[in-house]
């Protein structure tokens, strides 16, 4: 649908010198029927401004096109209720990455090539705007307001006092038949805040007094989850008995080995979902709904962490299985009960050796998911020994780094001033049994000497803290995807997010983990990490009240929109979508869930019906850009591609490389795109059939590292990339036409190269076979 | 009684507690000293231990902030007074002037008409700019400044001359506003500890002694050495370079607490050495690796496999100089083999600790430590750098728990 538009031209900044503005007036006012087209030698000033806030009301502009500087630089200004503007990237894409013609230019070349280049990026914005409308935000009926924490321990009972002095009702569920969780077994606890020179009482209990005395928050102990249904808003919750199965306990998917026979063929569809039946016999279905279910809008998830445990037969140096050698969460134990004493006899203690790195000289490495925590504890336990034993008790702490980070390092400068207490860098080679009840440790390379042994009591191990979602779903998500957060070995089993700049993202929008399951954490880590958490969750529901997406497209109203009527059941939508924001009907179509959604586009990349689609971000609005190219028939010298840059990584490094004066070829054409993920291969299509002669795809990094914001969108596409090749294959065509190449925001000295090797490639092939078809 | 928020301090931990707030529906300022939002992180090459850029995340910070009409932010502006209370805050703020008008967003033809040059403290004085600049090339918001050095003289004349009409406004003056909001998130952050005051470790006598954030600098692609890591005295690149760690940190008569970020940016380092220099021979000298927790731990193995990258446990408590060759001669006590161990390098890195501003720059109406790091109290929420020594995931949790209780203060003050 046409709409009656303005184009606005900037001037400024050498535009007018590259390019000729009357030409690109006289194409947008002529062939292109826009319908009020004006130029402006300072249109980012005042009275610019006014300009088009003018033609807007006088002429019932229904749409703007500010052509001038990136749209990264002037974001705002434009942007007037109900009118769709559009800003192309003249100054960077166009001028500034051309400054001067490049070796073997003439003049008259470069200024045509340049011209087009300009004229082209209007044609796109005009096809863009007539296509595009005012997003239309997904606003759910009720929300509620509730929010379910799941995990009774320290960061548990702080989310709920958080959340709840915002004025949120809110129910922990606590697996054991107590609050508390590990810190209250604690004899005494590392500070919170200043000053850190000493030991405090555990502040679990008076959490705990909290807790049971705010009217807002319930609690339910010996409780745990069975299945979280439905989305962000409106999940409901089957609470369940800890221990117990249920009917409602959420069915777990078939692995990717579950579904192939034992020589690696798939199974049929039929054979598939006996599998999925038999695993998950006397399970309700994952789209079943539990009429007994309660209502939460958001999940916090605390559930901690376990205490590492040494298998048998472990660590044999260390002398593991003898009675006496014993880990800092069995100490603890013992030193919560009252005076130290020995396992293997009950004597009082009075010497331990704390080792904190099990790999003698050959790994200076802290023991498996050992962290500053351990370090912090080892020296708080030792003050334990000192508090029983003032008079002779001897603390040996050997570690290899003490990791006393930040303002801790107080604290163990405090215990440093200890008489009893000896700490020492070494490698422990060996404990032994030392034939009259204690045990004999045998460190090298030691500050206090070269090779020394100690004899003491008791030694003590500085395990680490295993999150407990390394090896259960917890969350126990009645999802299509899953009952848990995806990929958690990335992390060691933590529910960590891969962004250090966000690190409450997950997968699953609504649930936010906090405390010893997101990382290892010190209490007063904990307690803020149950704060962030329990903001993200409460401001979730101010999303899905207002309508639009959480990270990391917070600023969009808008929502993926479905013609069903030609689905037909691929599932690749419900499949790919890195947030498990899709599930499906029994026949497969897929049921969205915008709540969940978070508009990356990667649906609408899988789909091959093409019938996925936002309003402003769509199979046919993009194709419209493409399709708006010119393509010259027969002028070897003027191949055009297309490339489809990252919006958020890529096309701002182009900027940057523009703004350096580094230049690129004329030959393609940019398109931002939301994600990799999110390119269809429709768009891929089109651009070959209307004669373009090459693809290019700018996204980020995927791997382990990825650096994709939507997790999986790069690498999808590159997944997807094998189809292109096959389809361009057996259109007799070089698969080497489409590629796809990883950018960081920061290659912007390297992107130009990029793009020039890839236009050479294309050069080198000679045009499109099909042009001019 | 204001139910809005004010965040002082547009770094990573501003930006994310003022993202958060006003994605709860929370009106917000940010009031940035620097030109720019972004801050320290800004001077990153790449975050640890992922070696991502910093500027990917800020890109989407940035949007959150264009996007969100309910985020306001004055940059070169400082907070001048802080009165009331909870609820209730009155707040001076003084915006300085960039003498530029902000559709000032190149600044090419006025560097071109400039004549002088002046260093640039972006890149810790390691090249020069012009009086107009871009500060960097992701600065946002976009906009160049005149120096105020040269306001009133020829060149300012000559820069404005040159520049398109009415984007240099060589008469500008500073402007002072006044802010009423219902709670105060600090996140005002942290500065390389200044290396000349460490005596024993002849920062600023050779020249070849660079701190860790130098060297971040010259490893970044808009830095002044445009990525390549080199000795200042022959711009050459290193063959051997040796890392003082805990230069300052863990001192009591520097500072006295451990600055977290050191150790693990010191490995960081050492991968961007060798990426850039195969033969290169890396000495760390160290009292303990802080490299805590699973990802720093693997972190640390990865370099430690390296055979190029060799640890030594002891605290480097003198240097010199060879005057011939202007190699670095790095002294230090062995706390494992006992007596002393000397290493001479081509370049030597102090790995210097981070300081609060707080501790140089206390904003009036606020409490600090002894070391300048923010005392909480009731309105007035430390977050980031400016509470304690952290790494940027956790000043992002830091943010986002400072975020929720500032809303916390403005509830309860509404009743």
């Amino acid at each position: 649908m046409s709409k009656k538009k303005g184009l606005y031209i900037y001037t400024g900044d050498g535009i007018s010198e590259v390019i000729d503005i009357d030409k690109l007036v006289e194409l947008a006012s002529g062939d292109l029927g826009v319908d009020v087209v004006k130029t402006h030698d300072d249109l980012y000033s005042p009275s610019g401004v006014e300009m088009v806030k003018k033609d807007i009301e006088s002429e019932e502009l229904q749409a703007v096109i500010i052509a001038g500087v990136s749209p990264r630089i002037e974001y705002k200004q434009f942007d007037f209720p109900g009118i769709i503007v559009e800003r192309v990237n003249l100054r960077e894409f166009v001028v500034w990455s051309n400054p001067t013609p490049g070796e073997g230019d003439d003049a008259e070349k470069f200024k045509e090539h340049v011209q087009e280049l300009a004229e082209d990026y209007i044609r796109m914005a005009v096809a863009k705007v007539d296509k595009a409308q005012l997003p239309d935000p997904y606003k759910p009926e009720t929300v509620n307001q509730r929010i379910l924490v799941i995990g009774g321990g320290v960061t548990g009972l702080t989310a709920a006092l958080e959340a709840a002095e915002v004025g949120h009702e809110v129910t922990i569920i606590e697996r054991e038949p107590q609050l508390g969780g590990f810190a209250a077994k604690l004899r005494k606890q590392i500070p919170v805040g200043p000053d850190y020179s000493s030991l405090i009482d555990p502040i679990v209990g008076d959490l705990i007094a909290k807790v049971q005395a705010n009217d807002k928050i319930t609690v339910k102990t010996s409780t745990e989850v069975a299945r979280i249904a439905g989305v962000p808003g409106e999940y409901r919750v089957s609470l369940k008995e800890a221990g117990t199965k249920s009917e409602w306990d959420a069915p777990v998917p078939l692995t990717d080995e579950e579904k192939v026979d034992e020589n690696g063929k798939e199974l049929s569809a039929e054979e598939l979902h006996k599998k999925y039946e038999e695993k998950n016999e006397g399970r309700r279905h994952y789209m079943e709904v539990d009429p007994n279910a309660e209502i939460y809008g958001a999940v916090v998830v605390a559930s901690g962490w376990k205490p590492y445990i040494p298998k048998e037969g472990e660590y044999p140096h260390l002398a593991w299985g003898n009675p006496n050698v014993i880990t800092n969460v069995q100490y603890e134990e013992l030193a919560k009960a009252g005076k130290i004493k020995r396992p293997s006899d009950g004597k009082e203690v009075k010497s331990v050796a704390f080792i904190q790195s099990p790999g003698g000289k050959e790994d200076d490495a802290d023991f498996p998911y050992a962290s500053a925590v351990t370090s912090l504890v080892a020296l708080k336990q030792a003050k334990y020994l000192r508090e029983d034993q003032p008079e002779d008790g001897k603390a040996y702490v050997i570690y290899q780094h003490m990791r006393t980070p930040g303002q801790y390092e107080y604290f163990y400068k405090g215990i440093q001033d200890d008489p009893g207490i000896f700490l020492t860098k070494g490698a422990v080679t060996e404990v032994k049994d030392n034939g009259s009840g204690g045990l004999t440790v045998y460190v090298e390379n030691t500050i206090l000497g070269d090779d020394i042994s100690i004899d003491v009591d008791l030694v003590v191990l500085a395990t680490g803290m295993v999150p407990t979602t390394k090896d259960e779903a917890v969350i126990n998500l009645a999802y299509r995807q899953g009952p848990s957060f995806k990929d958690l070995d990335l992390f060691g089993g933590y529910c960590d997010s891969n962004f250090i700049c966000f690190p409450y993202e997950t997968r699953r929008t609504g649930i936010y983990a906090a405390g010893g399951v997101h990382r290892s954490m010190t209490i007063e880590e904990a307690m803020e990490d149950a704060a962030g958490a329990a903001l993200k969750a409460i401001q979730c529901l101010v999303a899905a009240e207002e309508g639009h997406a959480v990270h990391p497209r917070t600023w969009d109203f808008d929502y993926p929109d479905f013609y069903f009527q030609r689905c037909t059941q691929c599932k690749r939508c419900t499949e790919e979508c890195p947030f498990g924001a899709l599930d499906d009907d029994e026949k497969g179509t897929p049921k969205p869930n915008p709540t969940r959604c978070r508009r990356c586009g990667t649906c609408m990349g899988a789909c091959p019906e093409r019938i996925i689609g936002f309003k402003d971000y769509n199979i046919d609005i993009v194709g419209s850009m493409i399709k708006a190219i010119e393509v010259p028939d027969d002028d070897d010298e003027k191949l055009r591609m297309i490339i489809f840059a990252c919006e958020n990584d890529a096309y701002p490094a182009l900027d940057m490389a523009a703004s350096k004066g580094l230049s690129w070829s004329r030959l393609p054409r940019i398109i931002p795109v939301r994600c990799l993920g999110s390119v269809n291969v429709a768009w891929i299509k089109d651009a070959m059939s209307s004669g373009m002669d090459g693809c290019l795809l700018l996204g980020c990094k995927f791997g382990d590292d990825y650096q994709c914001h939507f997790i999986k969108g790069s690498e999808l596409c590159n997944r997807r990339m094998e189809n292109v090749a096959e389809t361009l294959n057996s259109l007799g065509m070089e698969p080497e036409r489409v590629k796809l190449e990883q950018v960081a925001i920061d290659d912007y000295d390297r992107v130009p190269q990029i793009i020039n090797d890839f236009v050479e490639e294309i050069i080198g092939l000679g045009p499109n076979p099909f042009k001019g078809w | 009684m204001s139910n809005s928020i004010l965040v002082i301090g547009g770094g990573f931990s501003g930006l994310t507690a003022a993202c958060e707030a006003a994605e709860m529906g929370y009106d917000v300022y940010i009031v940035e000293k620097q030109s720019f939002l972004g801050g320290r992180v800004t001077q990153l090459n790449k975050y640890f231990p992922k070696l991502c850029p910093p500027t990917c995340g800020l890109e989407i910070n940035f949007k959150r902030v264009k996007t969100n009409p309910r985020i306001n932010f004055y940059t070169f502006a400082d907070v001048k007074s802080i009165t009331g209370g909870p609820g209730d805050f009155n707040v001076e703020i003084q915006i300085n002037p960039k003498y530029t008008t902000p559709q000032c967003t190149n600044c090419k033809p006025g560097e071109e008409a400039a004549t002088q040059e002046v260093p640039n403290e972006f890149n810790f004085g390691l090249n020069t700019r012009k009086p107009i600049y871009m500060p960097h090339p992701m600065a946002f918001p976009a906009q160049c400044v005149l120096d105020a050095s040269v306001i009133g003289t020829e060149e300012a004349a000559k820069i404005k001359a040159a520049m398109p009409p009415g984007h240099v406004d060589l008469n500008q003056k500073p402007e002072t506003i006044n802010l009423n909001v219902g709670a105060i998130i600090v996140a005002t952050g942290w500065q390389p500890y200044d290396a000349t005051k460490i005596d024993n470790l002849g920062f600023g006598k050779y020249e070849n002694i660079i701190t860790n954030m130098m060297l971040e600098r010259m490893a970044s692609p808009s830095g002044p050495t445009g990525g390549k890591i080199v000795r200042p005295s022959d711009k050459e690149e290193p063959k051997t370079v040796g890392f003082v760690q805990c230069a300052g940190s863990r001192d009591e008569n520097h500072l006295p607490y451990c600055s977290y970020i050191c150790c693990m940016a010191t490995l960081k380092h050492a991968l961007y050495l060798r990426e850039q220099s195969p033969d290169i021979e890396i000495y760390i000298f160290y009292i303990d690796i802080r490299s805590p927790g699973r990802k720093y731990e693997n972190f640390y193995a990865k370099v430690k496999a390296d055979p190029k990258v060799h640890f030594i446990k002891g605290k480097v408590a003198e240097v010199g100089e060879n005057p011939d060759t202007k190699a670095i001669k790095l002294i230090a006590e062995d706390t494992i083999g006992g007596g002393k161990i000397e290493q001479e390098v081509d370049l030597a890195v102090l790995a210097t600790g981070m300081q609060p501003h707080g501790a140089t720059e206390p904003i009036p109406g606020i409490e600090y430590d002894e070391n300048g790091f923010v005392k909480p109290k009731e309105g007035i929420i430390p977050c980031g750098c400016a509470k304690r020594p952290i790494d940027v995931v956790s000043s992002a949790q830091s943010a986002t728990a400072a975020a929720l209780k500032a809303i916390q203060t403005v509830v309860r003050r509404a009743g």
